[in-house]
């Protein structure tokens, strides 16, 4: 779910930026009034722990294919959100510069779609409340489940958002839409039960390593009312049918605003006269950073690209060949 | 080769790149961020179908792979991870824009075909900028740079500790998993049944060896941030940074002209 630099314009990642920066900002500070120096190398190695743990293959049952742990929730789950938070920042990072998975200008994307919702939603929202009175195997399976699909699902739409935002794509919102959620629905099922497999060996082991668990559910670690199985079975069925019924309704309604608009107005597209109109379209068209694109359906524009391309496509050997001299002569230097 | 070893591999690349001789390894590392993150600013501000400028904008990876040295293949090569969302949102730019804005003789080049292109390419490019970029730095100095820029110590730091005990964790990843395989031979990954134990116990042995490196972090005297040399601001490093920016601000400004 990584967002690539292509898909997103300055504009886009700017905000992005912005918005990860203050969740980043909030949780510096929050870490720091915790001041406990020996988090800072539990940040790290967990971190590298996460990072590495991406790379095993887990088999799903009854599939062939195999599916990875989910980063965020597993962050959350043991350092709390605002320390997740910031380990899953140095992930990202790392992960973007090392093996090209993201880009360094949707390095703020990223960082709002996979930390900010799996350490802050999924940590604050589900995991802190279901686990208020005291942990049990239920209750971590029941967390890990819904806080894996909930996160995926917002960051999914927020992948879908961006590049729309962007205006990269000409694929229509509902098509997106309608791709993106059910695939996230069934890779956060996945992912949601593998963190909680490991999150409830965690707890059966060493408790005390889990972050937001209430006191008594250390004398409770035996007393899991509801077994794994059972969990694990309903909540698959509650997904699928979850899934089957957004799936199905983002395809008998195509376009949600579009269908609001046409239900109000009585058209999808909005008419604007007027000369209040007429001076705003002036206004942006000399503000705009980025102008409209004037090569549409403008042929002496087009046969003079077609005359650019060739040139640039000269610059680009000419560049070729200065670069070979030059590292030749640097060689000899 | 497993995709742990793989990525092992990979890492290993790209400390060797980093370690050797060049003079681009030598630049200042902030010059080569701000530069990295200019290029890719200004290659993704261009328009869907402003295919000249994007093309010209190549000069700058060609620069850095054919004067820096470094292997197209494995260039291409990391575009594997990022590719399945980039063609998703453009392969279906031609069947949904149909208005034909090129003619070269014959062939109808349609709105959707060069959006799908200009995409392409703004894709190749800045994962190629950031293999410049970290072919040529290392973290260290990338977290200098950083530092410089007044990001939060404590991200820096974590930052440093992730990329330091990834080698460890995935050599001890591959470890788990070669282990795993010899005893699960025809098993495409882990069981369900082991989910839990195999990689809990190894979650539990991270921990405690966190706990082990605070404690000789405390011994070789970690007072809560690393001790970075000062890195000095030589003549080479203001031109290269500014030859580029000029040429960058060249090519967006001059695209009107083209």
């Amino acid at each position: 779910m990584h967002m690539a630099d292509a898909l997103v314009t300055p504009a886009v990642a700017g905000t992005m930026y912005v918005l990860s920066t203050g969740a980043a900002a909030v949780s510096v500070k929050k870490v720091r009034e915790e001041n406990d120096p020996k988090k800072i190398p539990v940040m790290g190695v967990m971190g590298a722990f996460v990072f590495a743990t991406q790379m095993l293959n887990f088999t799903i049952p009854g599939t062939g294919s195999s599916g990875h742990l989910c980063g965020g929730m597993m962050l959350s789950a043991m350092l709390g959100p605002f320390a997740g938070f910031l380990t899953m920042i140095g992930v990202l990072l790392v992960q973007c510069l090392l093996f090209a998975d993201g880009g360094l200008l949707a390095l703020g994307c990223n960082i709002w779609n996979m930390a900010f919702y799996g350490c802050f939603i999924g940590s604050l929202l589900i995991w802190k409340p279901i686990m208020k009175k005291g942990a049990s195997r239920g209750k971590i399976i029941a967390a890990s489940v819904i806080g894996c699909i909930l996160t995926l699902q917002l960051g999914a739409f927020s992948v879908t958002l961006e590049t729309l935002l962007s205006g990269v794509t000409e694929l229509p919102f509902s098509v997106f839409v309608a791709t993106m959620q059910p695939i996230h629905l069934a890779i956060g099922l996945v992912e949601g039960l593998i963190t909680a497999a490991v999150l409830v060996f965690v707890h059966e082991a060493r408790p005390e390593l889990l972050w937001g668990i209430g006191s008594d559910s250390l004398e409770k670690v035996n007393e899991g009312k509801l077994s794994y199985k059972k969990t694990i079975i309903a909540l698959a069925v509650a997904a699928l049918i979850c899934g089957g019924g957004i799936s199905l309704a983002a395809s008998a309604f195509p376009d949600g605003l579009e269908w609001s608009m046409e239900k109000v107005a009585g058209t999808s597209e909005l008419e604007a006269e007027g000369s209040a109109y007429e001076t705003a379209a002036n206004i942006q068209d000399t503000t705009a950073l980025l102008p409209d694109y004037a090569f549409k359906n403008s042929e002496s524009v087009a046969g003079t690209s077609f005359s650019g391309i060739v040139g640039s496509l000269v610059v680009v050997a000419v560049a070729v060949g200065a670069c070979y001299a030059f590292r030749f002569f640097k060689k000899k230097a | 080769m497993n995709s742990i070893e793989r990525n092992l591999n990979e890492l290993n690349k790209i400390q060797n790149l980093q370690q050797r001789s060049h003079w681009m390894n030598d630049l200042h590392p902030m010059g080569k961020l701000l530069l990295g993150v200019v290029y890719i600013l200004t290659v993704v501000s261009f328009g869907k179908y402003e295919l000249v400028p994007i093309i010209m904008m190549a000069v700058y990876p060609i620069f850095g792979f054919i004067v820096g040295e470094l292997s197209f293949r494995e260039g291409i090569y990391r575009m594997r991870l990022i590719l399945p969302l980039i063609l998703f949102v453009g392969i279906l730019n031609p069947f949904f824009d149909r208005d034909v804005v090129l003619r070269i003789g014959n062939l109808s080049v349609t709105g959707g075909m060069l959006s799908m292109l200009t995409l392409m390419l703004k894709g190749f490019f800045s994962v190629l900028s950031a293999y410049i970029l970290i072919a040529t730095t290392s973290i260290d100095d990338i977290c200098y740079a950083l530092r410089t820029i007044h990001i939060p110590k404590v991200i820096v730091i974590v930052i440093m500790l992730i990329y330091r005990y990834f080698g460890v964790m995935g050599n001890e990843a591959d470890r788990i998993s070669t282990a795993y395989r010899l005893r699960a031979p025809r098993q495409n990954g882990i069981n369900y049944k082991a989910w839990g134990t195999l990689v809990g116990q190894w979650l539990l042995r991270s921990m405690d060896r966190a706990n082990i490196v605070y404690e000789s972090m405390l011994l070789r005297g970690f007072k809560g941030d690393f001790f970075v040399h000062k890195k000095g601001v030589r003549k080479t490093d203001i031109i290269y940074v500014a030859f580029w920016l000029l040429l960058f601000a060249a090519i967006a400004f001059g695209r009107r002209f083209m």
